[in-house]
């Protein structure tokens, strides 16, 4: 069953007098489940068909269908309620609240919604024990490490139990042994069923996948089951 | 975890900007106060003033042949041709409805008399309702008692070469200087002041008096209400308010207050501007902030309410410390003015309303910068990530 559909999608930019042309027509269905790779060089239209697909950026033309509601026929609050309820993002710099500690971070999308205190709480310390950090709970930002920030991201990122992950080059700023500590717990996740779609420059993290697809100016040239030899070597 | 924890997280930890937002609306808040309270102090004080400063209603008998005057008692020529008032009447002020409002009743009796072959006005009074109307009167040695003792007027005295203990003839009779009134700027000073009941002999009107002055207390006295009251009773007489001197005063008052809300009302603008200009650069400083708060699901509502409410916060405690420094300033400020006799009072309404004025005003310079926050696009906050 299709979780995502694209259907000519089309988003342009005006750059002063330029009209950048970021999403070029793209058609693409994601099934549930799918842990989805996107790939492309600068400028292919990776971070905009994430924007698109979250919600975010609206197209100039097309369609974008998640779990069956048409994104972008929905008013802005029901964007946001859309967003709280059927997404996680990852950003690709943490980005968490600073003055928040890690269990208080993760409780961020929970603070508008109706739960109690103390689910709430319980919510957000499960999901911190299940990315591994039971004991930094009571952490700020700036005493985690990288790894640690990008696991509370994604902490935050679950705790609304969303159908679909996004993630934008989550390990774009960890060395080698947190990257594999991010992208093993976001395998677990598909494991358990996650839909994710996640933008990398990383080869490495290809193996990961099990379905990536090749964006070039702003459309898909290459959508296969991940094989490395497939995709074009200028990644 | 509620918007309120973001809230106050925030707040900890811009400190310095919180204290910077406080401190700025506080002086706001705290100059309206101690203006408002100075100017409710000194209204207190001219009313009590007012209430102490002498008659504000005078009686006067109908005559229709002026010449000489005191007070507005005429007396004709040579010859007092005035019609007196009966002093027995005088007990119908005490039927008049708003009875309570008369503090004193000062009666006295006016007329010529000869000393030294020249013409001097004697003026008879009751000494403890004259004093008590004539306060400012600065007498050196005693006031008049009974019997034949006059305190004489400054004029008077020098003309006549009076010290204190001469003995004085008038029309004949001999007098005690018994004290010497001060010299008042005012036509006391061509007095001579001799008891009522004796001055009534020595004119010879007895059971008659010139003129009747009356102290009115004037918080919230109806003095024209009065004045138709006082007609009534005494239907042969002239009753007047004597509202100059109080106009004055609540004109000085009026435009000190005048004042005290134009520079109020520039302080509130100031403080505004301030909370405006610091609640905008926060919301640039926090565009990345909103940008998370909207991609994780928070609506324009949810961010609004966050910049509100971190106004209100800041403005409340701004409007009770205000209110507090302020009535310090006013307890510092009150011994300077007046010779130190105007005091505080406790006024809960200034209370209320300098708190609900300083929460009104942040949350109204507030809301531009709220606004622009809520109104964010995601993707454009985003941008800045």
């Amino acid at each position: 069953m299709s979780l995502i559909t694209l259907d000519k999608v089309h988003k342009n930019y005006i750059n002063g007098a330029d009209c950048v042309i970021a999403l070029n027509k793209l058609c693409l269905t994601v099934e549930e489940g799918t842990f989805l790779g996107v790939m492309g060089p600068s400028g292919s239209g990776k971070s905009t068909l994430l924007s698109v697909l979250g919600a975010l950026a609206s197209p100039s033309s097309g369609s974008v269908i998640v779990d069956g509601i048409d994104v972008y026929g929905l008013s802005a609050e029901k964007q946001a309620d859309f967003r709280r309820e059927y997404l996680g993002f990852i950003f690709q710099s943490h980005n968490l609240i600073p003055y928040l500690n890690a269990l208080e971070n993760v409780m961020l999308p929970l603070a508008v919604t109706r739960f109690s205190a103390d689910e709430k709480r319980r919510r957000a310390n499960d999901m911190l024990k299940r990315v591994g950090l039971p004991d930094r709970m009571l952490h700020l930002p700036q005493q985690l490490s990288g790894g640690e920030q990008e696991r509370v991201a994604i902490a935050r990122a679950l705790v609304n139990s969303p159908p679909l992950l996004l993630a934008d080059e989550p390990t774009g700023s960890l060395d080698t042994t947190n990257s594999h500590q991010v992208m093993s717990l976001l395998k677990e996740l598909h494991e358990d069923g996650q839909t994710i779609i996640m933008v990398t420059h990383n080869r490495e993290n290809l193996e990961w996948f099990d379905r990536t697809v090749y964006l070039r100016d702003g459309k898909v040239e290459k959508d296969v089951q991940s094989c490395l030899d497939q995709l074009p070597q200028a990644i | 975890m509620r918007l309120e924890h973001i809230v106050l997280h925030n707040l900890r930890r811009r400190k310095g900007r919180a204290v910077f937002l406080v401190i700025g609306l506080l002086i706001g808040v705290a100059t309206v106060v101690t203006l408002l309270s100075l100017t409710d102090a000194l209204g207190r004080r001219a009313q009590n003033e007012l209430e102490n400063f002498g008659a504000n209603i005078i009686i006067t008998p109908r005559s229709d042949e002026l010449t000489l005057n005191y007070g507005g008692v005429q007396l004709g020529g040579v010859n007092l041709v005035a019609k007196e008032i009966e002093q027995a009447d005088l007990v119908k002020i005490d039927d008049i409805p708003n009875r309570r409002n008369v503090a004193t009743i000062g009666p006295k009796v006016l007329g010529a008399v000869e000393i030294e072959g020249q013409r001097v006005m004697m003026m008879g009074i009751d000494p403890d309702a004259e004093l008590k109307l004539k306060r400012w009167w600065s007498i050196a040695g005693r006031s008049i008692e009974k019997g034949n003792e006059l305190v004489v007027g400054d004029s008077v005295a020098k003309r006549f070469n009076l010290n204190m203990g001469d003995i004085l003839q008038v029309n004949g009779h001999d007098y005690t200087v018994v004290g010497l009134l001060a010299r008042t700027g005012s036509q006391d000073d061509q007095l001579l002041i001799a008891p009522l009941s004796v001055a009534q002999v020595e004119l010879d009107k007895q059971g008659q008096v010139s003129m009747v002055e009356i102290a009115a207390l004037c918080h919230d006295c109806p003095v024209d209400d009065m004045v138709n009251q006082l007609q009534q009773v005494l239907p042969d007489t002239d009753v007047q308010a004597v509202q100059q001197v109080v106009k004055t005063r609540m004109h000085a008052l009026d435009q000190f207050r005048f004042f005290a809300w134009g520079v109020a009302v520039t302080v509130v603008i100031i403080g505004a501007l301030l909370v405006f200009v610091t609640m905008m650069g926060a919301i640039s400083e926090r565009t990345r902030e909103i940008g998370i708060f909207r991609a994780i699901g928070y609506r324009r509502w949810h961010v609004l309410h966050m910049v509100l409410m971190e106004a209100a916060i800041v403005s409340t405690l701004s409007g009770v410390l205000g209110y507090l420094v302020g009535v310090g300033a006013t307890l510092i400020a009150l011994p300077l003015l007046e010779g130190g006799k105007a005091t505080w009072h406790w006024n809960s309404t200034l209370a209320v309303s300098a708190v609900l004025a300083a929460v009104v005003v942040g949350l109204l310079a507030s809301l531009p910068p709220a606004l622009r926050a809520s109104r964010l696009e995601p993707s454009e906050a985003l941008r800045a990530l």
